[in-house]
């Protein structure tokens, strides 16, 4: 075991959680991330494997899907794998595997950082982050757009939980948007 | 008194009384007042001063198209200028002072400009301030400044919140009045998602200011009980205090909405404004009509209104503007004024209608084919005269003139996607088009539809062709629907000073006069005599110039033409378009990993796009920033240093073709580097200029890690992406930016290995033979870790990239420093991997400037002619490999401590010095520690061939001559024994 | 303006990045004959008509993909919004 110790995205020992009235804002740093896209002409294969290690159909164009592993849609034939961060750190290896050569992993992991918005009214929160129609958004969606001029996606969980992810050298700016839409709107 | 021109009734809540300030007076006024009915309650008629004469001015309107009653709200760095008095809501403690007069509004020093009117006709501008042409910027520009403009800023910065956000509907319906609310009704009980906006705090429109009735109720009432089941309906979304400023393509709106305007002051964290972009397929703008005015002499005194403002400050916010009234007008509305005033017991003087079959009223006189000729009363109106059809004149003594024109259709969001409105003969208006903007429609008042229940019934029915609603339509209550013609009045012949435009002071004798000097087109005639140019964008004044000028040519209005509207329909303050992208949030910032380190160390930081690089980090008792350049530079030639290199852009290409891909994107050949291999690439444009540069990692027969200069990162990831999809898409080959993912760090310096194998696991060998320059591999260090490494150098010295993950870059960095004590490892910056780059020769961002091939760079040889590549063809164009072409060569002073400038231009010992003679210029420019000298790097024409001759380095516009000597642009370590050792 | 993405719906051209006249996917042989002049022509002499249009956009805050776009440059309008890499294919580009 390594001895270096982690810092979040916003620089922090302990992830910062910032609560607006009814909304929280949560630093997520416990989650591993890798890419699969899948090899020219090993699509189906790829979306099989997929499928097989989320336990879930591959999630096709803005939906997101599986259990403790999950994935969600990120651009053509490519997704964005999830999983708890304390028992899948190297989960690029472990996606490696899953895949064989039907696709290119790549982790992901502290490319980016997750921000959770929990709590009531989340709408009135985003429709101050993002160009999103709220209305066509439900558990299970996923999108990217851009927040404060940063590429972002954005997770529905449910109308209550919802999860951005942002390049993780912005996580100042992206959690300065969030924590003043949340100021501004609640 | 207070209020003493306060009537009974109106929407106003008398029960609460709040104070507010004018120039330093106290007065009192309602909750539901606007300034301005607060003002002309408290007896104040007088609100500022003209923009170029500087004429008492007071209140025209009561709405949004205010060109005279506007005001500096509020006070110290909160001040906002030029806001209409008419749309400020009132609230306790309101503070606002009159502008454009010194010292006092009552007695202004440049009113004397009135004076000297004859001078200050149209295109004064042009035709006073042309001789002699120094004077301009010494002498008129100043006074021109310190007389005209309108309010003043604060200097200070605006310490409000301001916000942006993004909405979506199915119907976006602009304006709340019969329309609007109608429409509202039938698409929101039809189900459909809808937002309506009005700029307005009251819901309602010209309702409110109507003694009409509405099915069975007062049309207020009728209005507010709309509004209530409007907000009941819970896929309604009303957005009062919201102005729709414009109309873009697609069915994108602009809206501003005032959400603390209306508020003393702002709650922590609230926002004052709120700029929303507003997505939706359809839009119906119901957004009323304006009424016109009347020119005549001196039309611009206070007491002068809009006859239908008088009646919505009587009815809507009870308030006279002057217990004794006049009526000037055309039409028969001017005369609803009239009989809703002396219902409320104002004493109506007379009612000069121009026509002279004018309807006749028992209660108060009607002078029927008559004009207001003049008008008297030095700061205020006092007496109207009139010209009666027999040739007399009459004298009304009155404070106030309601004067009706006939109303316009507000067009003004149907041009903002270039449409032009149509000449309409029986309203004497224009009315909108055919050519709207995309998806919007136009209901009531605004489609020309005057009537109350033609504004309902169009409600209803353009809500239901919108949204293509089946089924019956709504049951509309009963409304008047007289029908309306109005016949053109526009001014009064025979004035001197007859006011067209009241905010930028412009008379019916200005359009003419430039109608005469030859301005024939419309906007040449606005552009001229600045008609319709104020912030009010001539709600009151361009169809009245038109007609003048129409007149004057002989011509129709319609064939004179029109002028269209722009966006915003009513000013928006900078910051609103800022939103909260101000002060260090103007744009993104990007963090390295080593960040809050490097801030604990004292680092200086420079900004390189959206990252903030250390750019070096100064000790205690340094007192210049080439004290901490130079050690650091020295410390790490001589030991070891580390440099944050997070920023650069790293981009995972996979996949079986990805040798292939990376042949095509790089200039040089990569088919043949072995894995475990890091290879320079040189990527090219199209046009065989330089793009940017790097390195490809191969860690496996299918995967690189291709590195891209901190700048070029987005660009060239983007170039990548559309190589792979739009020129080879049946390449296997997948890419992915990694950029955020690794912290990684250049641990440089004749100690760096001895540095490194503390930290890398024993099982790792990076020894010179094990692991020898341009080696990479993955490994893990500090007991595990999984970490990346990449034998490359920048510095020129032995030196590698050590890359983990993201979130363990700051215990990896001081871990370095900890480990590295026993070196005197030093953390270097920016500037030090600068000096050290140009020490070395290495070409960078001043030498890849867009403008520069290959050749040179000294790269020539790289472009490989074996494979097809981008930009390799045009990278053989004749001029760009002519013998003498610019060669990247080194520059060292002839005195050591003469600076290198670069952008400097290299010429000839001896000769003339002018761009015929220009020899190339001098790029990059260092002290080196090193050597102990000012150092450069520079394109000089076949300056491979030149090495040892001596050259001036000059920059005529700083009055600079250096005597250099061309040396090769390799200063130190030229053989590169260092990073091979 | 509204790009009504292939895969994502409608989104707002502020995501995206502008490229240019289409015909930057017919990239020459390098081994022509004339190749140095079809270069010349391809990376210089470009189409900027007043009507309608087919150029790339890049969807750079979205989900990376290049997009051919038929748009009237007088009125904006969006006749046609396909996936560049279909068009580059159905143009007879390969690898």
């Amino acid at each position: 075991m390594h001895d270096l110790i982690a810092i979040t995205a916003l620089g922090g020992t302990t992830p910062r959680v910032d609560t607006v009235a009814g909304v929280t804002c949560t630093e997520n740093p416990a989650v591993a991330l890798a890419s699969v896209a899948a090899r020219l002409g090993q699509e189906a294969k790829a979306q099989k494997a997929l499928a097989k290690l989320i336990d879930a159909s591959a999630p096709d164009v803005g939906q997101h899907a599986g259990g403790t592993i999950a994935a969600f849609w990120s651009t053509p034939d490519q997704w964005m794998i999830e999983a708890p961060f304390e028992s899948h750190e190297d989960l690029a290896d472990q996606v490696n595997s899953a895949m064989g050569d039907s696709a290119s992993v790549t982790e992901q992991t502290d490319a980016w950082t997750r921000f959770d918005l929990t709590g009531d009214p989340l709408a009135s929160v985003l429709e101050l982050l993002c160009i999103l129609d709220l209305r066509k958004i439900s558990a299970g969606s996923v999108a990217c757009c851009s927040i404060h001029h940063v590429g972002c996606f954005v997770l529905c969980r449910s109308p209550e939980e919802f999860s951005i992810y942002g390049p993780r050298s912005s996580a100042g700016s992206l959690h300065h948007a969030i924590v003043t839409a949340m100021r501004s709107a609640l | 008194m207070t209020q003493s021109n306060r009537l009974s009734g109106g929407q106003i809540d008398r029960n609460t009384t709040v104070n507010f300030r004018f120039d330093n007076r106290s007065y009192t006024a309602h909750p539901g007042d606007t300034l301005a009915s607060a003002l002309l309650a408290n007896d104040v008629r007088l609100i500022g001063r003209s923009f170029k004469y500087h004429r008492p001015r007071g209140l025209l309107t009561a709405g949004s198209e205010e060109p005279n009653g506007i005001v500096e709200l509020r006070t110290g760095a909160r001040k906002e200028p030029n806001t209409r008095a008419t749309t400020i809501e009132m609230f306790d403690g309101l503070e606002a002072t009159s502008q454009n007069r010194w010292p006092s509004l009552k007695f202004d020093a440049l009113g004397v400009n009135d004076l000297f009117s004859n001078f200050l006709s149209a295109g004064f501008y042009y035709k006073t301030f042309m001789w002699p042409a120094a004077f301009w910027e010494k002498v008129y520009e100043p006074i021109i400044r310190r007389a005209a403009g309108l309010g003043s800023l604060s200097m200070e910065d605006d310490p409000d919140e301001y916000d942006k956000g993004f909405r979506h509907c199915d119907l976006l319906i602009i304006g709340a009045g019969p329309s609007g609310l109608m429409a509202a009704l039938t698409a929101g009980r039809a189900g459909a998602d809808v937002i309506l906006a009005d700029e307005d705090f009251q819901f309602g429109g010209r309702l409110n200011s109507e003694t009409l009735s509405v099915g069975d109720q007062n049309a207020s009432d009728w209005a507010a009980q709309a509004v209530a089941e409007l907000s009941s309906i819970p896929n309604v979304r009303l957005m009062p205090r919201t102005t729709v400023i414009g109309a873009f393509d697609h069915g994108i709106y602009g809206a501003v909405e005032r959400t603390g305007d209306h508020l003393p002051s702002l709650p922590a964290g609230k926002p004052r404004q709120i700029l929303w972009r507003i997505y939706t397929k359809k839009a119906l703008l119901c957004a009323g009509a304006t009424e016109r005015p009347i020119a005549f002499e001196n039309n611009d005194r206070p007491g002068v209104m809009m006859a239908s403002a008088l009646r919505t400050y009587a009815n809507r916010f009870a308030v006279t503007a002057s217990s004794r009234v006049a009526i000037f007008t055309n039409n028969d509305d001017g005369h609803r004024t009239a009989a809703d005033l002396h219902a409320k017991g104002v004493h109506i003087c007379a009612v000069v209608d121009v026509r002279e079959d004018a309807p006749v009223n028992y209660d108060y006189e009607v002078l029927s084919g008559a004009k207001v000729i003049d008008t008297k009363g030095r700061l205020g109106l006092t007496f109207v005269e009139v010209a009666l059809p027999d040739g007399s004149t009459r004298t009304l003594d009155c404070g106030a003139l309601g004067v009706s024109g006939g109303w316009n259709p507000n067009v003004h969001l149907t041009c903002h996607q270039r449409g032009r409105p149509v000449w309409n003969e029986a309203l004497a208006a224009f009315v909108p088009g055919s050519n709207l903007p995309v998806g919007l429609t136009v209901a009531g008042a605004a489609n020309g539809r005057m009537s109350t229940f033609g504004a309902l019934q169009s409600g209803a029915e353009g809500a239901a062709a919108a949204l293509d609603l089946k089924g019956a339509p709504p049951k509309l209550p009963e409304a008047e629907d007289a029908p309306v013609a109005q016949k053109p009045f526009w001014y009064v012949e025979g004035c001197k000073r007859a006011w067209v435009d009241q905010q930028n002071d412009v008379t019916v004798k200005d359009v003419k006069l430039s109608y005469q000097e030859g301005f024939r087109s419309v906007e040449h005639l606005k552009r001229y005599t600045t008609l319709g140019m104020a912030t009010d964008q001539g709600k009151t004044s361009n169809i009245t110039g038109l007609a003048i000028m129409a007149e004057v040519a002989g011509k129709s209005i319609p064939e004179t033409g029109t002028t269209i509207f722009r966006p915003p329909y009513t000013p928006v303050p900078i910051s609103t378009f800022a939103g909260r992208m101000k002060g260090q949030e103007f744009h993104p910032t990007r963090l390295t990993p080593s960040h809050h380190w490097a801030k604990e160390r004292g680092a200086v930081f420079v900004e390189a796009g959206n990252w903030l690089r250390a750019q070096w980090f100064p000790l205690p008792g340094e007192t210049h920033w080439r004290e901490s350049v130079d050690r650091e530079v020295r410390q790490t030639r001589a030991s070891v240093g580390v440099c944050d290199c997070t920023t650069l852009g790293k981009i995972d290409v996979q996949g079986t073709d990805a040798a292939e891909f990376l042949n095509r994107v790089y200039a040089n050949g990569f088919a043949k580097l072995a894995v475990g291999k890091t290879r320079y690439g040189l990527m090219l444009r199209e046009d065989g200029m330089v793009m940017d540069d790097g390195t490809a990692a191969r860690m496996a027969e299918d995967h690189f890690v291709v590195t891209t200069t901190t700048a070029n990162a987005v660009s060239v990831y983007r170039h990548m992406e559309f190589v792979r999809q739009c020129l080879f898409p049946d390449m296997d080959v997948q890419l992915i930016s990694t950029t955020d993912s690794w912290a990684q760090y250049a641990v440089a310096g004749p100690n760096s290995r001895k540095l490194l194998q503390k930290i890398v696991d024993p099982e790792f060998d990076i020894s010179n033979e094990a692991f020898p320059f341009m080696a990479c591999g993955n490994i893990t260090v500090c007991g595990g870790l999984r970490a990346r490494l990449f034998r490359i150098s920048f510095s020129g010295e032995l030196a590698f990239e050590i890359a983990v993950p993201a979130r363990y870059g700051d215990a990896l960095m001081r871990r370095l420093m900890s480990e590295g004590e026993e070196f005197d490892v030093v953390p270097y910056g920016t500037e030090a991997l600068g000096v050290m780059r140009i020490e070395k020769g290495h070409a960078a961002g001043n030498e890849l400037n867009g403008t520069t091939t290959a050749l040179n760079l000294g790269m020539g040889k790289m472009v490989s002619k074996k494979k097809d590549s981008i930009g390799s063809i045009l990278s053989e164009r004749e001029a760009l490999v002519e013998p003498d072409v610019l060669r990247l060569v080194g520059l060292k002073p002839v005195s050591p401590e003469d600076k290198i400038t670069p952008g400097g231009h290299l010429m000839n010992a001896a000769g003339p010095v002018d761009a015929a003679n220009d020899q190339g210029y001098a790029t990059s420019a260092a002290y080196s520690p090193i050597l102990n000298s000012n150092i450069g790097l520079a394109l000089l024409k076949d300056g491979a061939n030149r090495l040892g001759e001596k050259m001036r380095l000059v920059s005529p516009l700083t009055d600079l001559t250096v005597e250099v000597e061309i040396v090769s642009a390799h200063f130190v370590d030229p053989e590169g024994e260092r990073l091979r050792a | 303006m509204i790009i009504n993405h292939p895969l994502l719906g409608p989104r707002d051209a502020a995501e995206f990045t502008y490229l240019g006249d289409a015909s930057m996917i017919d990239r020459p042989d390098w081994q022509a004959e004339d190749a140095a002049e079809a270069f010349y022509d391809y990376a210089y002499l470009r189409d900027n008509l007043a009507g309608e249009h087919r150029e790339l956009w890049y969807h750079e805050a979205g989900d990376r993909s290049w997009l051919v776009v038929t748009r009237d440059t007088t009125t904006h309008e969006i006749s046609k919004v396909e996936l560049a890499r279909d068009v580059a294919r159905a143009r007879g580009r390969s690898k």
